[in-house]
């Protein structure tokens, strides 16, 4: 005889729910998403989970196990304390949709607000030359599968709601990070980065770091180099007098949750109407 | 009709994938107003399993390399099957994608003067694939989702496409979805729809597939008049994982050969040079000296790890049934002996990452267990090679519900670039076709009421089995009888086993509300997986031979009086599925001229 297991998950809507255990035998090897499937096929049907690749590849399986956020695909059964029952529950940061399942719309909402990846034109013979070296440090960015654990575990976002509509949250600065960081791109996103997105609202508390799946240094190798580029753009003394004595206008980006930025009108005229979206 | 959500749009693409997402931006480039719907969040799609790379005669790495050597390759690895036109296009244009990927952000490993970095890959005379180390598909995806969202695409997820909705003439007019989420309907009028959902992987028990992977595309266009072809030769990717058996046929990429991985049996034997096919004796090396040479000097032969998928997937599955399996059932996957750890870590790092998470195995120091898992369908929706059309007018399909580009057996890499090549040019081709109606055609409103009707049924049955036994029993019948070798008899069974599996699908039971409940997808997804699974086993007793991804035991030779010059088309006609043997367009004289010269 296997052991037994349970698992104490979250059932519910937005309209409150409550933890209901399920117990079922142990199989050698599992993951936490193996257990739930079997919940699912044998004693609670209807038991709304999300998932895809169950490779840790697609980022879609994300919820909090007792209470740290993860990847239910990739957590072992094996390296949890199973003598209790374990605690699956959705990602906290967001609204539920139902059981396990979140509303991450915010996040597709921050996305169309970056302007995007804005190369300068091919070189004569069609090839772009680049170092190893150089695209190595945009493609740990390029790693992200969005599975959007470090929003959840971000107590910018977390802890305060209203945060939401000034801070784009650690994924969409690693996305900034990809973009500032790719050799080719040319645009200069400093100062939606100050005032679009809010880089400043981040501590440096590195908790992002330590619930990517990924093992991206988000903090060290994307948000603070950011940080250190706004700072430099923003608060040279000797560059702002500079500016001063120029007059450059500076177009100030809108907060995220009002008009598209300019980037984004001008693609919008370029594209015609665009039909209505329907990311939740 | 009752007030339903509508949405009008000129291009609809079902599949937010690589060819879903290629088509769109074309589609939307050339004027169309284009909206995706896909079935998972957008960004999730399955193409992000993609690992090893893209192939495309790009020449960075070996300048002798061109389209013509890639054709050839293509051709060959499909067992001659291929829509000659399909491959040909492929191979002409993927260089020019890729490109093109790189200049909307894609950032591929490079070679050390700078240009894109190509690795070698099974049944690739020379490194052809661009590649970001094993994660290649998650870079093709994420740009693409990048440019889209750019682009102003329209973008729908988390919606279930139910039938798609054709006029009084036949023409297709748009589709039915079901919103996952709340469980709402939702009708979408398009004056064209381009299907690019993908595969049918999740009718077999082991497989590398995600759980969308129901071959939905295919039944959709089955039901709404389309033909599909090649639905037999459906690809068993060698190496996917054996053990932990929660992660049995996880995929394990191409690329661990292609770097220099070898497989061995529980003796330790290099086993694959006992399984050198006459076919490529001319190509493969027979000895481990000249096999080891060949990373480095392209002038002798290739590794007999790197023939084609559908070779080397056989071989393990004899060397199991011959009593060399390794404990768990497979056989041995080495790169650590063979490589140092640094460059492993720095080639295969997912590989290294899913080993050491999954199985407690180190890969730079041990060796992987792997075995056959599907992967792959070949077979698809039967198109025109220029421009993606289906036999029903305003339907498109690129990608993997496609059929013809990769005749009976895909070679690695040759899916990315399909994505990218036939994903454009669905999109052009629809945005053309959805120019030319002088209107909007309308659903008719009876047909949408009734598809809503028979997708709530499942709630309303008082007794009956839950979707999730169904599904399992489906998967357990296709994986022992219509796997990797089959048989007529066996076939037959499985034939008898869908026909008393549909009656059951019939009376499933869902019980619950209609919010995100999985249950009722799963009752929902189950009647497209049931339609292929009958189209992919009644084809397969129809193809006499062996071919590629389709090995019969009764048959085991490839017929080239016959066979050889057919494809197996299948049909829907009166409700009931249908197979016929249809001629193959001869090869021009100049194109049969490069698969000889190279030879």
């Amino acid at each position: 005889m296997t052991p037994d297991v349970t698992l104490s998950i979250w059932r519910g809507d937005e309209h409150g729910g409550e933890f209901r255990d399920y117990t079922v035998p142990a199989n050698e090897g599992e993951v936490v998403l193996d257990v739930v499937h079997r919940i699912q096929a044998e004693l609670a049907p209807d038991l709304a989970v999300r998932w895809n690749c169950k490779a840790g590849k697609c980022g879609s399986c994300s919820a909090e196990i007792n209470g740290k956020p993860r990847l239910l695909c990739m957590t072992r059964m094996s390296t949890l304390e199973l003598s209790a029952p374990i605690s699956v529950s959705p990602l906290r940061a967001f609204p539920v949709v139902r059981d396990l399942v979140s509303d991450v719309a915010f996040n597709y909402a921050v996305a169309k607000r970056i302007p995007p990846f804005t190369p300068g034109p091919r070189p004569a013979g069609g090839t772009y030359r680049m170092s190893q070296f150089d695209v190595e440090r945009a493609q740990e960015f390029h790693k992200c599968i969005e599975c959007f654990l470090c929003q959840d575990v971000c107590h910018v976002i977390r802890d305060h709601e209203e945060n939401k509509t000034s801070y784009a949250g650690p994924r969409y600065l690693v996305r900034v990070a990809a973009l500032e960081m790719h050799p080719l791109d040319t645009l200069d996103r400093r100062d939606l980065l100050r005032r679009g997105i809010g880089i400043g609202l981040c501590n440096v508390t590195k908790c992002c770091t330590e619930v990517c799946p990924e093992s991206i240094h988000i903090t060290d190798n994307a948000i603070i180099p950011l940080k250190e580029r706004v700072v430099d753009a923003a608060y040279d003394p000797l560059a702002w007098l500079l500016r001063r004595i120029l007059r450059r206008r500076s177009q100030a980006p809108a907060a995220l949750s009002a008009t598209a930025l300019p980037a984004a009108q001008a693609r919008d005229a370029a594209f015609g109407e665009a039909p209505a979206d329907r990311t939740s | 009709m009752p007030d339903r959500e509508t949405n009008a749009v000129d291009v609809l693409v079902i599949g937010a994938g690589g060819a879903g997402l290629r088509a769109a931006i074309e589609a939307a480039a050339a004027g169309a107003t284009t909206a995706v719907v896909c079935k998972s969040l957008f960004g999730k799609a399955h193409t992000v399993m993609a690992e090893g790379g893209i192939a495309a005669a790009l020449g960075n790495v070996w300048p002798e390399d061109n389209w013509k050597v890639h054709f050839r390759d293509t051709m060959r690895g499909g067992k001659m099957l291929n829509n000659w036109r399909m491959a040909q296009l492929h191979a002409q244009e993927s260089p020019e994608r890729v490109l093109e990927l790189e200049s909307w952000g894609a950032l591929f490993d490079r070679t050390p003067d700078g240009r894109i970095l190509q690795r070698d890959f099974g049944g690739h005379r020379y490194a052809r694939l661009a590649h970001v180390g094993d994660r290649t598909g998650l870079e093709l995806l994420r740009t693409l989702q990048n440019r889209a969202v750019a682009a102003g695409i329209g973008v729908f997820m988390e919606c279930k496409i139910l039938r798609l909705l054709t006029d009084a003439s036949g023409a297709v007019c748009g589709a039915l979805g079901l919103w996952r989420g709340s469980g709402e309907f939702v009708v979408f009028q398009a004056k064209a729809v381009i299907l690019a959902s993908g595969g049918i992987g999740k009718i077999w028990k082991f497989t590398t597939n995600s759980w969308e992977s129901t071959g939905d595309g295919h039944a959709l266009a089955l039901w709404a008049g389309a033909e599909l072809v090649d639905m037999e030769c459906v690809q068993f990717h060698p190496t996917g994982m054996i053990w932990p058996a929660s992660a049995r046929g996880l995929l394990v990429t191409e690329g661990v050969r292609g770097d220099g991985g070898i497989l061995k049996n529980r003796e330790g034997e290099r086993f694959m040079f006992s399984y050198i096919p006459e076919y490529y004796a001319k190509e493969t090396a027979d000895t481990v000296a000249e096999a080891d040479r060949w990373y480095d000097d392209k002038t002798v032969r290739r590794p007999p790890e790197l023939l084609p998928r559908d070779e080397v997937a056989r071989a393990i599955n004899a060397e199991v049934k011959a009593g060399r399996g390794s404990p768990h059932g497979g056989v041995y996957l080495d790169i650590a002996s063979r490589r140092p750890p640094e460059y492993i870590r720095r080639r295969l790092p997912s590989m290294y990452q899913q080993f050491r998470e999954l199985a407690d195995v180190d890969i730079t120091t041990q060796e992987m267990e792997v075995g056959p898992t599907c992967h792959y369908a070949m077979g698809g929706v039967r198109v025109d090679a220029d421009t993606a059309a289906s036999s029903v007018p305003g339907l498109f399909a690129a990608g993997e519900v496609a059929g013809g580009m990769h005749g009976a057996n895909r070679l690695g890499g040759n899916s990315l670039s399909d994505l990218l090549v036939f994903g454009r040019r669905a999109g052009i081709a629809a945005a053309e076709y959805a120019r030319g109606l002088p209107r909007a055609p309308k659903p008719d409103p009876a047909a949408v009421e009734a598809a809503l009707a028979a997708a709530l049924a499942c709630f309303e049955n008082a007794s009956g089995e839950n979707p999730y036994s169904l599904h399992h029993e489906l998967q357990e019948t296709m994986q022992s009888l219509v796997g990797i070798i089959r048989t007529e008899s066996e076939l037959i069974s499985a034939l008898e086993l869908l026909d008393e599996l549909d009656a059951r699908a019939g009376a499933l039971v869902v019980a619950g509300q209609r919010r995100f409940n999985p249950a009722w997808h799963l009752a929902l997804d189950l009647e497209s997986m049931l339609t292929v699974a009958r189209a992919a086993t009644l084809a397969a007793l129809a193809r006499r031979e062996s071919r590629g991804g389709h090995a019969r035991d009764d048959y085991p030779d490839a017929d080239p009086e016959h066979f050889a010059k057919v494809n197996i088309v299948v049909r829907e006609l009166a409700g009931a599925v249908t197979v016929s043997e249809e001629p193959i367009a001869a090869m021009p004289a100049d194109l049969a001229a490069l698969i000889e010269e190279a030879a």
